[in-house]
């Protein structure tokens, strides 16, 4: 059976301290994630101006478990649309409308299923802000070519194994140009 | 090269961005027009719009203060241009969200260079069509009254059973999932805006619209899989949204709207009118930001035969009523009928029928498909057609069951002004859209570049 875990709700991680190579290519960005990923350095990130295919398998990440969030979300808006207008009709404030029975509740389907799509909708989204921690204006910026056309490879400090020469020289070997280290910025 | 790649040029398929452009070619082709000082042709065209806007907003203040009865409403013609306004603009959203979710699931990579200014064009559709809908209640600024909230009022609560608050329910969800949509897609492209800039405000502007968007790999990931899940859960949306529309009509006992047809009828020429507003502003667009590269002729052609699809649909509907008005035997629903196309508003039912089943026939033909003026003249036939579709549809009510309470509907000027207002507002709003966001989606196009060696520097 298909069961969420807890891997697929990865939080995206503040760059704040590590190594940063440019990479000119998507293919080149893919070839040095995967080499990454056996090296070891876990914890590494990619830095994509848009979404390179295959670049997941490349980096290991599980697939996003946001999903599961859609379908507590819809059953959590579908089971409040039912309840809802049932009660409201029935309990709450019972009104005999041409004869017909107070809990008609094939007229309330257009309402369930709207508040089934509002809610699955809404908190999805509302997920996705979370895990990928926006928003956050005062985020550091660490190049400005890589929201454009080019592709940057990060390996933060906290990555088992990390000394900084020997990442620098690995990025360089992987084809990394630009290659720098990224010190903490200080506090204002 | 790509297997995708040696596919299309296999079997001749014109590549989704052409002229050989790179990646930085994309990101700064597509945010020059948010980066230049705008040009006189759009202060010249956001003047009027603007005006006509500002001239809608004064009228619509005399309506608050006068009330409903300076309009040409009546009593049998309890509805007027209000809700075949609601209708016509509820429509033309409906393609935006056809084109970023539906095409989406079926994987059309060339939704990408339209996608993004046809989602616009959806919310501010939806936005024009709820501020009829809202001002058609009649006191409008007791509009929050069609949402149960808790009150002093006793237990009183709205009536789930009326399809206007079905209504509601189903454009303010299709209003907010739209936009959450909309706006999650954004957010990388105005990053790219934002590391461009070069002045400080803009940067700061940007970097507040993008929300600290950096491109992480692990966040693209989320992104991609919500939009997925927002195309998936829009899909079955906007179907729902013009079946309940269509419902106002279909729920009521008035012969000529009691039908079962009314829902899928409604949402193909929704989808119809929508695809013919799409077309009128992506020629529009390509030629003023020159965008040709991104929007060609390949995306006109797909669009222009599903508008062709769908109005074969919605002809189909047509004669289909007319069919099943003949054939039920019913005689009250066959004079509807008969009198919706030979009756005093018979000119409008043949406007209709040229406009929505005619106009289209000409994109049988490749070249007529691929050229620019007979689809720009298309689309806004189509519009027009559209339009009138939804005014005969709601001229049924001037003559029901009794004969002594007939009567006829006269627009009066501030009917049309107001008709005339929506297309202010929806223009304002989508020119001062094209300023501050950028009207293709940069890094979904770049997901669907050719693939070229050599290119990206």
């Amino acid at each position: 059976m298909y069961l969420p875990k807890l891997e697929q709700f990865y939080k995206h991680k503040e760059m704040d301290e590590g190594v940063l190579g440019i990479f000119e290519t998507p293919e080149a960005i893919m070839e040095a994630a995967e080499k990454t990923k056996e090296k070891g350095y876990v914890g590494f990130d990619c830095l994509l101006p848009f979404p390179v295919h295959g670049i997941d398998e490349a980096m290991g990440t599980p697939r996003s478990g946001l999903p599961w969030v859609t379908f507590f979300a819809g059953l959590f808006g579908c089971l409040i649309g039912i309840l809802f207008q049932g009660l409201t009709h029935s309990y709450d404030w019972p009104l005999n409308i041409a004869g017909k029975a107070l809990n008609a509740w094939y007229a309330y389907v257009p309402i369930i299923f709207e508040l089934t799509v509002f809610s699955a909708g809404i908190y999805t989204v509302v997920a996705l802000l979370f895990l990928a921690g926006l928003p956050s204006p005062s985020r550091r910026i660490l190049h400005k070519d890589l929201t454009s056309h080019r592709f940057g490879l990060w390996i933060p400090k906290s990555a088992k194994g990390y000394v900084e020469s020997d990442v620098v020289s690995f990025v360089k070997g992987l084809g990394g140009t630009e290659v720098t280290v990224v010190q903490p910025e200080k506090q204002k | 090269m790509s297997l995708a790649q040696a596919v299309r040029e296999k079997l001749d398929i014109p590549d989704l961005v052409t002229g050989g452009k790179s990646l930085r070619d994309v990101t700064s082709d597509i945010t020059k027009p948010n980066e230049d000082f705008p040009t006189s042709l759009w202060w010249k065209v956001f003047t009027l719009v603007l005006t006509i806007t500002l001239v809608d907003v004064a009228i619509i203040g005399y309506l608050f203060y006068e009330g409903l009865y300076i309009l040409g409403i009546n009593n049998p013609v309890g509805w007027g241009f209000f809700v075949v306004n609601f209708v016509f603009w509820i429509g033309i959203g409906h393609a935006g969200t056809l084109i970023s979710a539906v095409l989406y699931l079926f994987r059309q990579g060339w939704r990408t260079g339209i996608n993004r200014a046809a989602e616009a064009m959806t919310i501010f559709a939806v936005l024009v069509a709820a501020s009829n809908l809202i001002l058609h209640v009649g006191r409008p600024w007791l509009g929050f009254w069609l949402f149960p909230y808790p009150n002093e009022r006793g237990p009183l609560w709205v009536n789930f059973r009326s399809p206007l608050i079905w209504d509601t329910f189903a454009v303010s969800t299709y209003l907010s999932i739209s936009l959450v949509f909309w706006y999650i897609g954004l957010i990388p492209d105005l990053a790219s805006l934002r590391d461009r800039a070069t002045e400080t405000w803009r940067k700061n502007l940007y970097n507040v619209l993008s929300f600290g968007w950096v491109g992480s790999a692990r966040a693209w990931s989320h992104l991609e899989i919500v939009s997925m899940v927002l195309a998936a859960l829009s899909t079955p949306l906007v179907l729902s949204v013009h079946t309940i529309v269509s419902f106002d009509f279909a729920v009521s006992i008035l012969p000529g709207w009691h039908t079962t047809i009314f829902p899928p009828y409604f949402v193909a020429g929704a989808i119809f009118s929508g695809f013919a507003m799409v077309v009128t502003l992506m020629v529009i667009a390509r030629e003023v930001f020159n965008l040709k590269d991104y929007i060609t002729p390949k995306h006109l052609d797909n669009m222009n035969k599903i508008m062709m699809v769908t109005g074969l649909i919605v002809g189909l509907a047509y004669s289909t009523e007319f069919f099943i008005a003949w054939y039920s035997g019913n005689e009250y629903e066959g004079f509807a009928f008969v009198n919706r196309a030979f009756g005093p508003y018979g000119w409008a039912y043949f406007i209709m029928i040229s406009c929505n089943v005619l106009s289209p026939q000409v994109f049988w033909f490749r070249k007529l498909r691929y050229s620019i003026p007979v689809m720009f003249v298309a689309s806004l036939v189509v519009n027009v057609g559209m339009w009138f579709e939804r005014f005969v549809i709601m001229m049924t009510l001037h003559r029901d069951f009794l004969p002594s309470s007939w009567a006829m509907y006269t627009p009066t000027l501030f009917d049309y002004a107001m008709l005339i207002g929506t297309f202010g507002i929806f223009f304002t709003l989508f020119l001062l859209w094209c300023r501050i966001m950028p009207v293709i989606a940069i890094a979904e196009v770049k997901t669907v570049m050719p693939a070229k060696e050599g290119a990206h520097h």
